[in-house]
């Protein structure tokens, strides 16, 4: 694989040299609307500045594009100079990415949310700028509360009481496949997302601490995950143990729900003109955990970084710059409903006529949490997958959260060497 | 060749000519068979990760003492060889009925056997994703059908439930593997000598005894090697469990553990370890098979002599 990688990149190298000097190759998703997006925007520049642009295909799965990303970066490929990153890779691709600080001007780095820039901040390093951002959000059925005149929860207490209501009446009305609360359950990076609103929300913690110290096992986590078992089965189907996004929105958007946790994404397609409940949506930051609580939404979304063996990285920090500007960030939100790192465009009224739910949406900005991505480091996967196999053991009621949060935290703990990672 | 062997200058420039044209092919193998085996048997006893290849170092049998001391890898081989055992089982089993039925004369048989071929056709991954549908809990059309007809009265989490997960998987599986398993054993069947079935119709045999004392020996040889060809697929099973059910600890075979430990843990040492316990499982269980197989045709073949 590394072979054939070198060799590609060997006669990509040919075919670059063969283009004008100012040639800057960049790797963009193809997920929807991505690829058609980030090559408008590419080609502006290089039309702007008199550059070249060379686009490279990755596959759409973020793990195999992960492990792609660092073969390339392992054998120091000069091949792709801008990387199209996700929000937990930072820490994990920190030493093979340039620091954008000089770049950028502090004015510009203050336009963006501040949990985003610290986020891909490394040891003082600025490795790449925020480019678009997804958070958690929890979507109801307007139609729902209205009838049984009850508003939309403040705690997962709320929650969870307003989901059992409403499910019970329509049963006893005869809609049976009405369930309350759908979210990702499936054990996957999903599941460690989820979960971590849950447990950030009741002053849990998030799993590891900033410092590296592990504080997962801990009475308000273990609160948070016990009550979040008592959901499955009741309020939320079994099977939301296999639900993704997709089988989340799925039961959502057939109008089998009443309360579902997903991306901004969902948005839109569940407004879709062939959607059963269409415009019978309302968005609303996730419930708080208890009364001392906070709503919190994790972190999501992507970045764009300059690789550390770019021929000509001021071209590459450039092109970076400018497509993680306010104006090209505006197009994206409007012609893709992409949410903007830039807190000022939720108040730009075209953007917000494009797309009306997103002048909700900065609340739920300002209140992000990161995964342990930073801290973690190249260990971030493991501890993702250990957290998510735990939360999914309680879910599935195979011991309770006690059992398994201490369990946990001494694999945490043989992962990151005491804390020491 | 008839006579003592004499190394003429025909003969030698024979050998050079054969050596000659297997070389391009041989080249090949070493190049896409040969060459990654053995970079995976010398990752196993690095510490390499997938950040910095080249600064691998050699540490002896570490990877695979971790691998050994893992409970969730154990759990990986369980899985792997329960998963194994019943979807061959059911696959020869149904597979040896469905070939017997299509090998009887009647009418619309050659189209039969071209649709009982069909779930073969359709590529794993497709089918997983179809099936991961079908056993949705909530709008798939397995639990529709069943509460339909009264056998549950809940819906059932197919692929969520820890308890039905593997057998969502294993029946994905025989649904999709048992064509092939036809298609061996119907090959089989049409190559037993019609005289031997013409005696025992002289001799006024039962169909029953016909089957078990004419078709059944005669087949042990076909059996054999559908089992043994269904077996190391299904040990090396990835596609299906990463699709319907994706890491889960409870269905995690083998092969899935070492992708997980490749790809998203970036831990080539580990994986490239577990890979080759892979390889070493797999080798290790053919070659009791292989033994067993050949311990009793030899045995059925003493006493028929």
């Amino acid at each position: 694989m590394t072979k054939f990688l070198m060799l590609a990149a060997a006669v990509c190298g040919l075919v670059a040299q063969g283009a004008a000097a100012g040639t800057v190759s960049i790797s963009c998703s193809a997920l929807g609307k991505e690829y058609e997006l980030c090559k408008g925007g590419a080609q502006a520049w290089a039309q702007k500045t008199g550059n070249e642009v060379r686009f490279v295909s990755t596959p759409n799965s973020a793990t195999d594009r992960l492990a792609l990303y660092l073969q390339m970066m392992a054998a120091r490929s000069p091949d792709v100079d801008v990387f199209q990153i996700d929000v937990i890779w930072p820490g994990l691709l920190a030493s093979h990415l340039l620091d954008l600080t000089p770049y950028v001007r502090p004015e510009v780095k203050a336009q963006h949310f501040q949990t985003i820039v610290d986020n891909d901040t490394v040891d003082g390093h600025l490795v790449a700028m925020p480019w678009f951002v997804d958070a958690g959000l929890l979507y109801y059925r307007k139609d729902l509360l209205e009838k049984y005149g009850v508003g939309v929860p403040e705690q997962w207490t709320d929650l969870a009481a307003t989901a059992q209501r409403i499910q019970d009446a329509e049963h006893k009305a005869g809609n049976q496949r009405l369930w309350g609360f759908v979210f990702q359950g499936r054990a996957y990076e999903g599941l460690t997302v989820d979960a971590l609103e849950w447990i950030a929300s009741s002053g849990g913690g998030t799993i590891v601490d900033g410092s590296g110290k592990i504080t997962v096992n801990n009475p308000p986590a273990v609160a948070a995950l016990d009550l979040a078992a008592g959901w499955v089965g009741k309020i939320a189907p079994e099977g939301v143990l296999a639900y993704g996004e997709e089988e989340a929105r799925g039961v959502f958007q057939s109008g089998d729900a009443v309360f579902m946790r997903n991306w901004p994404y969902a948005w839109a397609l569940a407004n879709a003109p062939d959607s059963p409940i269409r415009g019978k949506i309302g968005v609303a930051p996730l419930p708080k955990g208890g009364p001392d609580g906070r709503h919190v939404a994790t972190l999501g979304g992507q970045q764009l970084a300059v690789s550390k063996y770019s021929p000509h990285p001021d071209l590459a920090a450039d092109l970076v710059l400018y497509l993680a500007s306010a104006a090209e960030q505006k197009r994206r939100a409007i012609e893709g409903s992409f949410n903007p790192t830039i807190a000022n465009l939720y108040k730009d009224p075209e953007i917000l006529q494009a797309n009306p739910f997103m002048g909700q949406l900065d609340a739920v900005f300002a209140n992000m949490v990161a995964r342990p991505a930073h801290v973690t480091g190249s260990k971030y996967n493991r501890v993702s997958v250990a957290f998510f196999s735990a939360v999914h053991a309680i879910l599935s009621h195979r011991g309770d959260a006690a059992t398994n949060l201490a369990a946990l935290e001494k694999a945490l703990n043989a992962i990151g060497r005491n804390g020491r990672w | 060749m008839v006579g003592p062997p004499r190394p003429d200058r025909p003969a030698r420039r024979r050998a050079g000519t054969v050596w000659l044209l297997l070389a391009p092919m041989l080249l090949a193998l070493l190049l896409v068979a040969a060459w990654p085996l053995l970079r995976t048997l010398w990752f196993s006893f690095t510490d390499a990760t997938l950040f910095d290849l080249s600064a691998a170092r050699y540490v002896g049998l570490a990877n695979f003492a971790l691998l050994l001391a893992d409970p969730e890898w154990w759990r990986s081989v369980r899985n792997t060889l329960v998963f194994t055992a019943v979807s061959v089982a059911l696959e020869i089993g149904l597979g040896f009925a469905i070939a017997l039925v299509l090998n009887r004369e009647f009418p619309g048989r050659g189209p039969l056997r071209a649709a009982v071929l069909i779930p073969w056709a359709i590529p794993t991954v497709v089918s997983a994703k179809m099936w991961g549908w079908m056993f949705h809990d909530v709008y798939g059309v397995v639990n529709a059908i069943l509460l339909q007809l009264g056998v549950i009265g809940a819906p059932v989490a197919w692929t969520a439930s820890p308890d039905l997960a593997m057998a969502a998987l294993i029946a994905v599986d025989v649904w999709k593997t048992t064509p092939f398993a036809v298609l061996l054993l119907l090959a089989g069947l049409q190559m037993l000598p019609q005289d031997y079935y013409d005696a025992a119709e002289v001799d006024g045999a039962s169909a029953l005894s016909k089957f078990v004392r004419i078709t059944l020996p005669l087949m042990k040889p076909s059996l054999a090697v559908a089992a043994i060809f269904r077996a190391l697929d299904a040990m090396r099973m990835f596609d299906l469990v990463y699709v319907l059910t994706g890491s889960n600890r409870e269905t995690m075979t083998m092969a899935v553990y070492a992708r997980q430990q490749l790809f998203d843990f970036q831990d080539f040492g580990v994986g490239s370890a577990a890979s080759t316990l892979l390889f070493l499982v797999i080798a290790l269980v053919t070659a009791i098979y292989l033994t067993m197989v050949r311990l009793r045709l030899s045995e059925h073949g003493a006493l028929a002599g």
